[in-house]
């Protein structure tokens, strides 16, 4: 279906797209935000600076962003598609050459006003592309191996890029966000069968392979497998900071330990506690309700997402709404999972809540996608 | 791209079919994660809330003040003082050359101990203050808190410190203190967490070493929350523990004073002074001493040299320590012993031609020419050996050693001074454990005049002396009280020996020092009241060789130092009603009557006085020359009483 077909006075015009807004999310993303704000506050030691007030400036700018983007019709950012993706990797190439390395691995393009992350980007992009490619792509052709072919390497190009950095957080969120796309697209189960297979099979072949002639890694490559399933075989070096995120998240209780009080974050135990790891303060300071209270907003945000996307018959805007919440769950989920110790320490943070000027932004770009593609959607006649 | 209605509606069902299949997951997963939630907050709370806490609240142990030590009269000989050190915080600091450079313009800092700091600086955290250098002036501490603006990092601070008001004077009863060493740690079985506090000051010797665990307190503490790194945040919970137990002497800070001082004119001497019917140690006097001050704030490699290497050995404490053959002063207890035996009386005399013979060996008596006909007066009076070779083969050096044990020698007292000797009282099971050899006549007549292998410290001849005065088995005290508690006099009952016997004795001793012939004569006190009675030794270091007796090489004068007799005497007065008891070594000062007696009689008269002896004391033939010597006694002109306003 293609925007010639939308009849124009089923779809909302002028500032009465307003009204059609999807703002239930909004508000849910607001609410999510501003928890970030109170942890922030909290984090600096019950100031606005340095994190705060940044970061509430930003969400400022990031709505207006959201709100400018979802105004346009959704038919203009997939015909734009193919340009951000272009643009995002020819980013990520101009930072493998000429970007600046902070904190060891991030790479970001100063802007002056702010530093852009094309990594960041790239999710945004790489989802709106395979929306636009499966939604250009006749559908009985979807599980073709050819056509199947063309959004891997759309995949995997970033991907190379990313890992380069070396930014395994990143680089595992495309290809998850990219494959997931792929499968709600409708691709044959049988191709994620078989890298399911082989995944296993890989995996199983590198825990065998220890100790024998063939090891397939490294022998510090295994203590670091050993030290993320079990931190307290290493209590200071790499295992110390997952250890005090558990000792943190732990202390909370049920209710916490009060707003400003929680003394793992307090005292400098928790490590990056502004950016990766404020999930742990958060649940430190309010315990397992204020946890589980902001997993249930993360979970309502995706709830939405989906309700928004089932209920959209154009194919672009379903699977790109679709994909952002994917991308976001993934976000919020491998946080989650790795200062629980869950998951290994990848580099991720807790979209909204997490200090970042680029996260932020680009977030908020895509659910403006999202809301484009729900006032933008075909309406019955 | 254009599609028909039907593929539309196939592609949004598949969608949402799909969609469901990844929200199914995503929920899945959203369990897992509350689910997990659930476990630690919940379930596991108290294990992590443990933890936490365990994370950030440190204990920090606070050292107790150390318990002070006074002399009898509440003088303090041991105190905690100011210790003004200037400190240094590098991450206050910034450029620390710089800020030490100017520190060094304004005060004298030693290159070596500022090395030492800034290499312990290097090594803590930059927020840890480290020491510069201590003990500083008040003057040095005024001149860097008026600089502070110039010297950004640069405190100066306080601390508690021991320090010995009367120095020298006390350093070998009182001993000192000094930083906790590894040696100390792995010698003494002690878990006291205060042990592992840098630099913590522990007892080395003396008192401060044998009543440590009561002078050193109880450790108190304070929880405090420290940050990741390790820095203080703030203190939750104080307790500040106890302090250690003051302890008084029985020492008499101005007679001690005296002693080291009268000691001193001499090269290596030493003396007790012990109330004969409490057992107080009034005074223990060893010289040369040393500044147990220098110790405490670690002593420097050259000075510490100069102590060893001193052949008059300052650091020991010769009154307790040293182990001398008691010579002459030994034969009261071989009288004691003859008189306990009964087949002598005091009446009974031995002639003494000068010598006796003991088969082909010749004992000689210190008088070539012979004392003729001796009694048991007579005997004490002039010292005549030949009296007591007859004497010990009456006896027997058994008994002679028994009565000895009961007045005291052989035995190791229990004073907390470190290193007291037991010295030696031998007999015939004694020799044939020690050397495997029987006991042989020739041996019971060298014990008899106290050579061959008796040996006695000066505290053993103080106790003796005391024994004797008072008839009753006084132990020596050094520890009058303890926080507050006095400590009991042991042994204020009779010895059980005939107190006949102990007046004959005490007579033959005051003859010593108040007859013409005595050989204390010279050394007497001329005041009708204060009467004392000695007895004088001098013990020989050596064998006087046949070819030196005919080389006619037998005055002290001709030989080196260390081969010269040991000038002892022992006395108490005064004789109507016995008081103090005195013993004084001169380490090869030659003969006892000349060297030691006018030693122990100072130190009587003084010790009766309770200040320096009025001259009439003394006879009046030697008062010119006593006076020149008591004006250039090194004393203290006034007793120092930090605050005290005592009469």
């Amino acid at each position: 279906m293609s925007y010639l077909e939308y009849h124009a006075k089923t779809v909302p015009t002028g500032l009465s797209k307003i009204l059609h807004l999807n703002w239930p999310l909004i508000l849910l993303l607001s609410a999510v935000a501003s928890a970030g704000f109170v942890m922030l506050y909290s984090v600096a030691g019950g100031s606005l600076t340095p994190w705060a007030e940044p970061q509430m400036k930003r969400f400022g700018l990031g709505m207006a962003l959201m709100l400018f983007v979802a105004m346009v019709p959704i038919w203009f950012w997939r015909n734009m598609a193919g340009l951000a993706y272009g643009a995002s990797v020819l980013l990520l190439l101009f930072v493998e050459f000429f970007g600046v390395t902070g904190m060891g691995a991030q790479r970001w393009i100063d802007l002056g006003f702010m530093r852009l992350q094309p990594s960041e980007l790239t999710k945004i992009t790489l989802v709106m592309i395979l929306a636009a490619y499966y939604d250009w792509l006749d559908i009985r052709k979807t599980s073709h191996p050819l056509w199947v072919a063309v959004p891997l390497i759309l995949i995997l190009a970033p991907t190379f890029l990313v890992l380069r950095q070396p930014d395994l957080g990143t680089a595992l969120l495309l290809i998850i966000g990219g494959g997931a796309i792929m499968f709600l697209a409708g691709v044959s189960w049988w191709y994620f069968a078989a890298v399911a297979g082989l995944g296993v099979g890989l995996v199983s072949a590198v825990f065998t392979s220890r100790g024998t002639d063939w090891q397939l890694l490294k022998d510090y490559q295994y203590r670091r497998i050993d030290t993320f399933l079990d931190p307290s075989t290493d209590p200071l070096g790499a295992g110390y900071h997952i250890t005090q995120s558990k000792i943190a998240l732990g202390s909370g209780g049920w209710t916490g330990r009060g707003f400003m009080q929680g003394t793992q974050s307090r005292l400098n135990f928790l490590p990056e506690k502004h950016t990766d790891f404020i999930f742990t303060t958060l649940a430190e300071e309010f315990g397992f309700l204020g946890a589980f209270s902001l997993l249930s907003l993360y979970a309502l945000i995706i709830v939405f997402c989906f309700a928004s996307a089932f209920s959209n018959k154009d194919r672009f805007g379903s699977l790109l709404t679709l994909g952002v919440g994917v991308t976001f769950f993934l976000f919020f989920a491998v946080n989650m999972s790795m200062v629980m110790g869950l998951a290994p320490v990848v580099g991720v943070p807790l979209p909204l809540v997490s200090y970042g000027g680029s996260a932020m932004l680009v977030l908020l770009v895509a659910f403006g996608l999202t809301q484009s593609a729900h006032v933008h959607r075909p309406r019955g006649r | 791209m254009r599609r028909s209605p039907k593929d539309t509606e196939a592609s949004s069902r598949k969608i949402t079919r799909r969609g469901m299949v990844v929200g199914g997951l995503q929920l899945g997963m959203l369990g897992v994660l509350g689910w997990r939630m659930r476990q630690m907050q919940v379930e596991q709370a108290d294990e992590f809330r443990l933890l936490a806490e365990e994370n950030r609240i440190n204990m920090r142990l606070i050292a107790p003040s150390r318990g002070l030590i006074f002399d009898r009269n509440g003088i303090p000989v041991a105190e905690n003082t100011q210790n003004y050190r200037i400190v240094i915080v590098r991450e206050e600091a910034g450029d620390v050359d710089m800020v030490i450079e100017r520190l060094r313009h304004l005060i004298y800092l030693d290159p070596e101990e500022l090395e030492r700091s800034l290499r312990e600086m290097h090594r803590r955290s930059p927020f840890v203050p480290v020491t510069l250098t201590d003990q500083r002036s008040w003057e040095d501490i005024a001149t860097v808190a008026v600089n502070a603006p110039a010297l950004p990092g640069i405190t100066p601070d306080v601390g508690l410190t021991r320090h010995y008001p009367l120095g020298e004077d006390f350093a070998h009863i009182v001993g000192y203190v000094g930083p906790v060493s590894d040696y100390d740690l792995n010698r003494i079985e002690d878990d006291d967490p205060l042990l592992q506090i840098p630099k913590f000051q522990i007892g080395k010797t003396g008192v401060e070493n044998k009543y440590e665990r009561d002078l050193r307190g109880k450790a108190g503490s304070k929880r405090i929350e420290v940050n990741a790194a390790g820095r203080v945040m703030r203190e939750l919970g104080r307790d500040s523990g106890v302090p250690g137990a003051n302890l008084q002497l029985t020492v008499d800070n101005a007679l001690q004073n005296f002693v080291e001082a009268r000691l001193t004119l001499d090269q290596s001497a030493s003396a007790v002074v012990m109330d004969v019917r409490s057992g107080d140690l009034m005074a223990v006097g060893s010289a040369p001493t040393f500044d147990p001050n220098k110790f405490v704030r670690g002593i420097s490699v050259k000075d510490y040299g100069e102590l060893t290497d001193n052949i008059y050995r300052p650091l020991a404490n010769k009154a307790v320590q040293g182990a001398y053959p008691p010579g002459s002063t030994f034969k009261m207890m071989v009288t004691m012993a003859a008189l306990d035996t009964g087949e002598i009386s005091a009446e009974d005399t031995v002639y003494c031609p000068g010598f006796t013979e003991l088969g082909n060996r010749r004992f000689h008596c210190w008088k070539r020419g012979g004392h003729g006909y001796v009694n048991l007066e007579k005997s004490l009076q002039q010292s005549c050996d030949v009296y007591y070779y007859e004497m010990a083969q009456k006896v027997g050096v058994d008994k002679i050693a028994e009565t000895a044990r009961r007045f005291g020698f052989g035995e190791k007292f229990d004073i907390p001074m470190s290193a007291v000797t037991a010295g030696v009282m031998p007999d015939k099971d004694w020799k044939r454990e020690r050397y495997g050899k029987e006991w042989l006549i020739g041996d019971s007549l060298n014990a008899s005049i106290g050579q061959g292998y008796v040996l006695a410290s000066p505290l053993h001849l103080a106790v003796m002396t005391a024994r004797l005065a008072s008839g009753n088995a006084i132990m020596p005290r050094l520890i009058k009280s303890i926080d507050g508690v006095e400590t009991p006099i042991v042994g204020a009952e009779p010895l059980g020996f005939n107190e006949n016997h102990l007046r004959m004795v005490r007579k033959g001793m005051f003859a010593v020092s108040n007859t013409r012939r005595g050989t204390g004569f010279s050394a007497r006190i001329d005041d009708e009241g204060r009467r004392m009675a000695g007895k004088s030794g001098t013990s020989q270091v050596r064998n006087i060789t046949v070819a030196e007796r005919a080389r006619g090489v037998t005055s002290n004068a001709d030989l080196p130092w260390e081969r010269r007799d040991h000038a002892l005497y022992v006395c108490f007065a005064p004789y109507d009603n016995p008081q103090y008891a005195v013993s004084v070594v001169v380490e090869h000062g030659g003969g006892g009557s000349s060297v030691a007696a006018p030693i122990a009689r100072d130190i009587l008269l003084f010790a009766m006085h309770g200040k320096t002896p009025p001259l009439d004391a003394y006879p009046s033939g030697q008062r010119g020359r006593i006076r020149e010597m008591l004006s250039k006694l090194p004393v203290r002109g006034t007793t120092p009483s930090p605050g005290s306003d005592r009469a």
